[in-house]
């Protein structure tokens, strides 16, 4: 089966990146939560400003151009075009990608 | 902009009591943080910037492209993220009307 996976797993918010950022440098919470939320924008920032934001070790954000395409509404199986439009696509570094499955792939 | 462009951006704009030495390695926990939780298959959601995830991909047969030789792929699973609404929209925002492309 392809897609998420369920059961058991967490949700991580910004309430625990909060936490951790407190936890190990003691900065004092509201400013963690500041630093995170600027950190955040400056990202978002970028990525629609540069259209691509390289982050070693993480991955890096690129947005890519899609022309118009024709898509269907899955429910009336009516035909629509689906307008030209810009989307922000994460390509995973090596080092997360061998993290999360293991280096045993390839 | 790469990692350290990022802090360099962060330092400068360094909110109140957070030391510019500090920057760096708050910009470190918080990938570091994102990257364990998908390692222990926690999922990340960050309100109007996106979800990260690990999905699960099936086996499945492929081919060395350049012998033609087709081998086994096995499931494996990978980091996936998802743009939220507002960067989603943002984003698009960017293509029509600002840049007239």
């Amino acid at each position: 089966m392809e897609g998420d996976i369920a059961m058991t797993s967490r949700t991580i918010t910004r309430q625990d990146l909060v936490d951790e950022l407190h936890a190990r440098t003691k900065v004092p919470k509201p400013q963690c939560q500041a630093f995170l939320t600027a950190m955040l924008n400056e990202l978002e920032r970028a990525i629609i400003a540069e259209d691509t934001v390289k982050l070693s070790g993480f991955g890096n954000f690129v947005v890519r151009s899609k022309k118009e395409r024709v898509g269907r509404n899955p429910k009336t199986g009516k035909e629509v075009p689906i307008t030209p439009r810009r989307v922000v696509t994460f390509r995973p570094s090596q080092i997360l990608r061998e993290r999360i499955n293991g280096p045993r792939a390839r | 902009m790469l990692r350290s462009e990022l802090v360099r951006a962060l330092r400068a704009s360094s909110p109140d009591d957070v030391k510019p030495a500090q920057v760096e390695a708050m910009v470190d926990i918080v990938f570091e943080s994102i990257c364990a939780a998908l390692e222990r298959g926690d999922r990340v959601e960050l309100r109007g910037f996106g979800a990260f995830s690990v999905r699960e991909r099936d086996a499945r047969q492929g081919r060395n492209p350049r012998t033609g030789v087709s081998v086994d792929v096995g499931a494996k699973r990978v980091p996936f993220f998802k743009a939220g609404k507002e960067l989603r929209h943002k984003v698009n925002l960017g293509a029509g009307a600002a840049r007239g492309d």
